[in-house]
């Protein structure tokens, strides 16, 4: 081995190393302030880490754009959903007032919440954009309970991560992080355009994260659990759906 | 007759030329699957089944909801479209970075990219366009004629660009801290349909490019590409 490969043989070095080592701070750093999504492994784990990590530190303190009574839609659209189960017909056959929200897991006083225990809470609005992923969109006003105020209530452990709720629809969960849950857009609706919602649009409670695409509004929430540990809910990827593609974060 | 090699293309712009082409397939294969799930395009901020739209594909789609005149519906693709498509816009906006970083450093585009002023004169443009509109066999140049020059200095300054903002004004996180992104293009529907616009005319640009490399050598400048030098 002569000089002159010898001394690129030891900068090829220096500099792999060097790359590597970067890369591990840079995951390490990631790992610290939370920026690393459930679905980070993966052949697609890459675009999706990049994307969560960036939009998380560029929109740590935004809103989403709210928009005038004028540009509500006319024609709001509620996109396909399985016709309802037995559980849930005799629910609304009785009004929704046996409907209950459970609130569980890192919380001090785990609570279950009926329709008119949100509505005593202070009536929180926005008139957002729901974006489908599919392309289509319309705008209209929720209002609800901010979940930030419901976590309150029962007292959310600081050192929680994430909230994960689910439809009363079977297999149907998803999850957000706790600087979206805190959010103060962030809401479980009760009414659209200024009415009670209906079975298209997820009566009688729907999740609202206008930061996001519309999959993470999911619809018939029955169930909060607040954890510490994303991985130990359904395949650990965060979402029911993560399993089939979709990102678990749709900030996109 | 002693050949000699030239160097045509540096390993930075050839291997920046190949990850491109790569993430161009990838984001195009996925973005059609995209569009497939919704084949209509609206302007304004918002569209949907529900509301006129601006025109329509007269493809079949991926979801019921959609009325295509088909009476089948194709396969959803969305999860794992979606997911390549952003990982592929990762890896197009990166290289870009590099590729266009570099360049601007190393004098790569005041050199081989951008014309000279006699380049631009009337005279000069218009023997251009003849040459190009008789379909006259290219001459192995030592540097790329002045309609060579505008065309990829559109495609690396303005169409790549407009796809990248026209995309992004379609997240609704970044347009909540960059609202103004979104409202300039007159809203989120209109963003979409600008994108799908903009790779239209960069899928045009791709079918002329490759019919220009048939036409002066398909071997040769494949090779120059690749191994980045040209005989004479």
């Amino acid at each position: 081995m002569n000089n002159l490969s010898r001394r690129r043989f030891i900068t090829t070095g220096l500099a792999a190393a060097a790359g590597v080592s970067g890369l591990g701070a840079l995951a390490a750093i990631a790992h610290r302030y939370r920026l690393v999504p459930p679905d980070s492994a993966g052949i697609y784990g890459a675009g999706a880490t990049l994307t969560y990590a960036s939009l998380k530190l560029l929109t740590r303190h935004s809103m989403a754009r709210e928009f005038s009574k004028s540009q509500i839609c006319a024609k709001p659209f509620a996109n396909y959903v399985d016709p309802p189960k037995e559980d849930y017909k005799s629910l609304e056959a009785g009004g929704f007032i046996d409907w209950r929200l459970i609130v569980d897991g890192l919380v001090d006083r785990p609570a279950s919440f009926s329709i008119e225990d949100l509505k005593r809470f202070p009536k929180q609005s926005n008139i957002t954009m729901l974006q489908c992923e599919e392309g289509w969109s319309y705008i209209a006003e929720w209002a609800g309970a901010s979940l930030s105020h419901v976590l309150k209530e029962v007292g959310a452990a600081p050192n929680a991560t994430f909230v994960v709720y689910r439809s009363i629809q079977p297999d149907w969960w998803d999850s957000i992080d706790m600087s979206d849950a805190v959010h103060p857009q962030t809401l479980l609706a009760y009414e659209m355009n200024g009415t009670d919602l209906t079975y298209g649009f997820g009566a009688p409670l729907r999740m609202r994260v206008p930061r996001q695409l519309g999959y993470k509004s999911v619809k018939y929430i029955n169930r909060l659990t607040v954890t510490d540990d994303i991985k130990k809910f359904g395949k650990g990827l965060g979402s029911s759906g993560t399993g089939d593609g979709y990102s678990w974060f749709a900030g996109v | 007759m002693t050949e000699t090699r030239r160097q045509r293309y540096s390993v930075l712009v050839r291997v920046t030329h190949w990850i491109t082409l790569l993430a161009f397939v990838a984001l195009l294969v996925s973005g059609v699957e995209i569009v497939i799930s919704h084949p209509r395009f609206y302007w304004g901020e918002v569209g949907n089944v529900n509301t006129p739209s601006l025109f329509d594909l007269p493809i079949p789609s991926s979801r019921r909801m959609v009325e295509t005149g088909y009476d089948f519906k194709l396969e959803d693709q969305n999860g794992w479209s979606r997911s390549l498509h952003f990982q592929s816009a990762w890896l197009l906006v990166l290289a870009g970075f590099l590729y266009v970083g570099t360049g601007i450093v190393n004098g790569h585009f005041r050199r081989n990219l951008l014309p000279s002023r006699t380049d631009l004169s009337r005279k000069s443009l218009w023997s251009s366009i003849k040459q190009h509109v008789r379909f006259a066999k290219p001459t192995e140049e030592a540097s790329y004629n002045v309609l060579q020059r505008l065309t990829y200095l559109g495609v690396i300054f303005v169409l790549f660009p407009m796809v990248i903002w026209t995309g992004l004004a379609m997240s609704p996180a970044f347009v909540s801290a960059f609202p103004a992104t979104v409202e300039i293009l007159g809203g989120q529907q209109s963003a979409r349909t600008l994108h799908f616009l903009f790779v239209i005319a960069l899928v045009l640009f791709l079918l002329v490019h490759v019919c220009m490399i048939i036409r002066a050598g398909f071997l040769k400048r494949m090779r120059a590409m690749i191994m980045g030098g040209v005989n004479e």
